[in-house]
């Protein structure tokens, strides 16, 4: 049975390095502890060739002017760690979360998918560079032997079964004591322990696995106890155990956090493209899609922030409470924690890294947060792809990710609820209707139906243009009759009424404040060779006349 | 001299045929200056090319590609598309006329019969006049219409608005404030009446709407140009019906032409309403629309004499005349041939109707619209039929 192990090492230098890609070519070492007890925690090869080291202190590694020195970031590990096992899981459902650097996967029946294990092997070594980390690859015949082989080899190491002895002989001792656990009340016992053993066997002369692995079992076993043979067992390459498989929450996030804050908007669409290019991949991996992105910016400014936010005209929460209501695609909550959250909702699954930092460009410059951004924050809900197949003699449709693109433009020019499907109330009131999201693949599936339904073909249908807002009149009354009216607004609109139907009244809502009650009118104006007709109300809760529209 | 027959039919798709007789012809040197023209036989013009070798980075005019009929789609209206074949896809149309001439009418039926076939529509609304109500009686399946409400409601003057919006009860003098904190005298006139300023003592109407145009109209452009680009919208509507003529002809002759170039290969209707041909030769169709003139001058006519002969009527007559909505005195005529208790109101309606119980379709019902083909450039020959007429219905009889 195959087993595979993608070992990241290095790991805190690689999560910074994953965020940051543009330090691969500079010395970088990751301090950890507080200030100004900074000690460096781990460098990469650049760093270690000029002389650092883990252990100096933060003020011995400054002496070294073309270092780059950053805080050890929690946030940036568990991405990375997570884009590990995404890795993982895109090869095998069967991963063993080992360590933080490390996974496991079970490769048994994944030959006939992704080929001989040279094939996997090399793909499991190429995968994570995709997610922005450089990892060694080894496969073996047993969980241990792989995880031995990726940290004591570079690159990819394949060792066939009954062979595990002899290739990882020649691996120094320190490999078998490499294994670092995540409990840290755990880490102290474990290191004093290992340590320990290593000196030991230092003592012996033993220096490599080959070493080790010849040593007499009985005589290893009175002198170490079970640890001693466990030892001998790995570096025999004969230890076995039962992986122990995880199940991934199917988390995708993505953080940064800036030494500095950020004030424009053009860096942050860096940063975010950086992170939107992660989660991307990381959904890739996994088959799948999003059709959701939740953006959480931690702002510099806590003091003050209401004001700045009121400033950029944040809604009431009866609005976001109505927007939400209307299915509004966007809102923004913002919180007393200084925090601004945009949530992007997508009418479809996409995966388009490109077209998300459009759409949040676009969102972030019609609401910009306020204040100066110190953490980005950005998660994506994951969801299936979609599956849609156009018929051969359907009308094309508009594609989802440039019709939402193009909407997006159009919104920031002419305001959110400007553009989208009309949806009729259920009201009498004139304009009992409101706007919602266009979609162009909601009808997919009703089309031939629909197209069928209606098949009959109506007349033309005398339609009304409305006046926003309608535009206020004065009129002459005869009998209650309207008989002229003058409108100062639309020159056009004034003159002897020459006919009119009318009155229709309709009143509604009068259980609420927003109450109304009008008469109606038909009237005909003469517009200069022609005529033209008007609907004139009266509304007669205010007083005044109004011209709703024209007959066109 | 006898001249070779050459007989060009480019329409038909056929090379040039020449006459197989060889004849001498003058052939002037196209690039030779002030040389004499030499007599060459045209059946040696295979040869020309491989003497002059300019010649032969010329395409002779019969292997130009020749532009295929476009596809017709419906209008919706069977009259207008016996006119005109339908309305040309990949093509720019413009239809124009005035106000209540039924350029609504016809866009709602080219938006219905286009989302009966499937198809997604748009409207870039310049003034925000679409009526959902009237698009959903059209038969418009309100589903595949994207709307494009068009105005000066853009995110930026929408905050200053939510911000000042709780003021909305306060007294007039913050109003005012606000009012020209937002430049609404440039922007949008409905704010200052809002606000309750004097027109003319803070603000030019004329000056500021011809810019509230211009506002619009650039919306407008760049929202087609983004929908145009964007593709797989069988029909895309500007409707600048209400934006000033003067500022609509202000619009780039290179903008349309811009978005001719862009729909010429996809399956887009590109239709533009508005009160004045502004497209020039960009556009493929032109159509006029306008009501029945000489109907409604008819009752127009009457109505002036009815008003003129107002005071001369007893009361009786007037409030029986008041009761007919604008019955015309010659329909009174008509009234004692009608059945009872019904008559004809006017000469376009054909239709009788009950007094007692009048109705918005009473005034509305049957309105003749004209229909006259201005120009078509889809085919060489001119259209048979120049005009045709089409009633429209109202949808809410009561």
């Amino acid at each position: 049975m195959p087993f595979a192990c993608i070992y990241v090492p290095n790991f805190p230098v690689a999560a910074v390095l994953r965020a940051e890609p543009e330090l691969r070519t500079q010395a970088v070492a990751i301090l950890e502890g507080k200030p100004p007890l900074e000690k460096v925690l781990a460098v990469n090869e650049k760093a270690a060739s000029i002389g650092i080291t883990p252990g100096m202190t933060k003020v011995q590694a400054e002496l070294c002017t073309e270092l780059v020195l950053r805080l050890r970031s929690f946030v940036q590990e568990s991405a990375a760690h997570s884009a590990l096992l995404d890795c993982a899981q895109s090869f095998s459902p069967r991963v063993e979360d080992s360590t933080c650097d490390t996974a496991l996967l079970d490769l048994s029946g994944t030959e006939s998918l992704f080929g001989p294990l040279p094939e996997i092997a090399r793909a499991l070594r190429h995968n994570p560079r995709t997610l922005g980390l450089d990892a060694h690859v080894a496969t073996a015949s047993n969980p241990d032997a792989a995880m031995l082989a990726a940290r004591g080899f570079s690159d990819v190491t394949v060792i066939p079964s009954g062979q595990e002895a002899e290739r990882l002989g020649s691996l120094s001792i320190e490999v078998l004591f490499a294994d670092q656990p995540r409990d840290t009340e755990k880490e102290g016992e474990a290191k004093k322990e290992a340590d320990r053993l290593l000196e030991t066997l230092d003592r012996w002369g033993i220096r490599n696995l080959r070493a080790l692995a010849a040593l007499p079992e009985v005589a290893l076993s009175e002198r170490l106890g079970q640890s001693g043979l466990h030892l001998q067992q790995l570096a025999r390459g004969t230890a076995t155990r039962t992986l122990v498989p995880v199940e991934d929450p199917l988390v995708f996030e993505e953080a940064a956090e800036l030494e500095h804050p950020i004030i424009l908007l053009e860096p942050l669409a860096f940063l975010l493209n950086r992170l939107l290019e992660h989660l991307c991949a990381r959904l890739a991996s996994r088959a799948l899609a999003t059709q959701e992105l939740r953006l959480t910016l931690d702002l510099d400014n806590h003091t003050g922030i209401d004001q700045e936010f009121e400033n950029f005209g944040i809604p009431s929460e009866s609005a976001v409470a109505q927007n939400e209501a209307q299915s509004a695609p966007q809102y923004f909550v913002p919180s007393r924690q200084g925090t601004f959250s945009r949530t992007l909702r997508l009418p479809l699954p996409m995966l388009d890294a490109k077209l998300f930092l459009k759409l949040l460009q676009l969102d972030l410059n019609a609401h910009p947060p306020g204040a100066p951004i110190v953490k980005i924050h950005l998660a994506a809900e994951p969801a299936r792809p979609r599956s849609a197949q156009g018929g051969l003699f359907l009308p094309p449709t508009p594609e989802p990710e440039k019709l939402e693109l193009t909407l997006a433009r159009i919104a920031g020019m002419v305001g959110e609820n400007k553009v989208g499907a009309m949806e009729l109330l259920d009201t009498h009131h004139p304009e009992g209707f409101r706007m919602r999201r266009f979609m162009s693949e909601s009808r997919h599936a009703s089309t031939p139906q629909k197209i069928s339904g209606q098949s009959e073909e109506k007349s033309a249908v005398t339609a009304l243009r409305r006046f926003r807002p309608p535009l206020r009149a004065t009129v002459t009354l005869e009998n209650g009759q309207p008989t002229r009216v003058v409108c100062a607004k639309k020159k056009e609109v004034q003159g002897n009424v020459l006919w009119k139907a009318g009155p229709w009244r309709s009143s509604g809502d009068w259980w609420e404040r927003e109450a109304w009650a009008r008469d109606e009118w038909d009237i005909a104006l003469q517009h200069i060779d022609s005529v033209a007709l008007y609907r004139l109300v009266h509304d007669l809760l205010g007083g005044n006349w109004f011209v709703e529209g024209t007959y066109d | 001299m006898s001249s070779a027959v050459v007989s060009t039919s480019a329409a038909l798709s056929r090379p040039f045929v020449f006459d197989a007789e060889p004849a001498p012809e003058v052939c002037p040197d196209l690039f030779s200056v002030g040389r004499p023209p030499q007599r060459i036989c045209l059946a040696e013009t295979g040869n020309l090319a491989s003497a002059d070798p300019r010649l032969s980075s010329i395409t002779p005019a019969s292997r130009l590609d020749i532009r295929p009929a476009p596809e017709m789609a419906s209008s919706g209206i069977a009259a207008i598309d016996v006119l005109t074949g339908g309305l040309p896809r990949g093509c720019l149309t413009e239809i124009c006329g005035p106000s209540s001439s039924g350029r609504t009418t016809l866009l709602l039926a080219a938006l219905a019969a286009a989302t009966r076939r499937g198809e997604f529509c748009v409207v870039v609304d310049a003034s925000d006049a679409l009526d959902p109500h009237s698009v959903a009686a059209a038969g418009v399946d309100l589903d595949c219409l994207l709307w494009v409400r068009c105005g000066d409601d853009s995110p930026q003057r929408h905050r200053v608005i939510e911000k000042h919006g709780n003021q909305k009860e306060g007294c007039p003098i913050s109003r005012a404030s606000f009012a020209r904190e937002v430049g609404a005298g440039e922007a949008c006139p409905e704010l200052v009446e809002w606000a309750g300023l004097s027109s003319q003592a803070s603000f030019d109407f004329d000056r500021t709407s011809m810019r509230q145009s211009e506002r619009r109209l650039e919306q407008v452009l760049r929202a087609t140009d983004l929908l145009i680009e964007s593709g797989g919208f069988g029909l895309i509507v500007l409707d600048i019906c209400d934006v000033m003529p003067q500022a609509a002809r202000r619009i780039p002759l290179t903008t349309w032409f811009r978005f001719r170039r862009a729909v010429e290969h996809k399956p887009t209707v590109l239709l533009a309403f508005e009160q004045q041909p502004i497209a020039g030769s960009c556009s493929s169709l032109l159509l006029k629309l306008g009501s029945a003139g000489k109907s409604f001058t008819e009752l127009a006519r009457s109505s002036v004499r009815d008003i003129a002969e107002k005071n001369h009527q007893t009361p009786a007559a007037e409030q029986r005349k008041n009761a007919a909505h604008g019955a015309s005195r010659g329909l009174a005529d008509e009234d004692e041939k009608a059945p009872q208790g019904r008559k004809k109101i006017c000469s376009t309606a054909q239709t009788t109707f009950d007094l007692k119980n009048p109705a918005h379709s009473q005034l509305l019902t049957e309105l003749e619209i004209t229909a006259r083909l201005d120009c078509s450039r889809l085919e060489r020959k001119p259209a048979r039929l120049t005009s045709t007429a089409f009633v429209s219905n109202t949808a809410w009889a009561g």
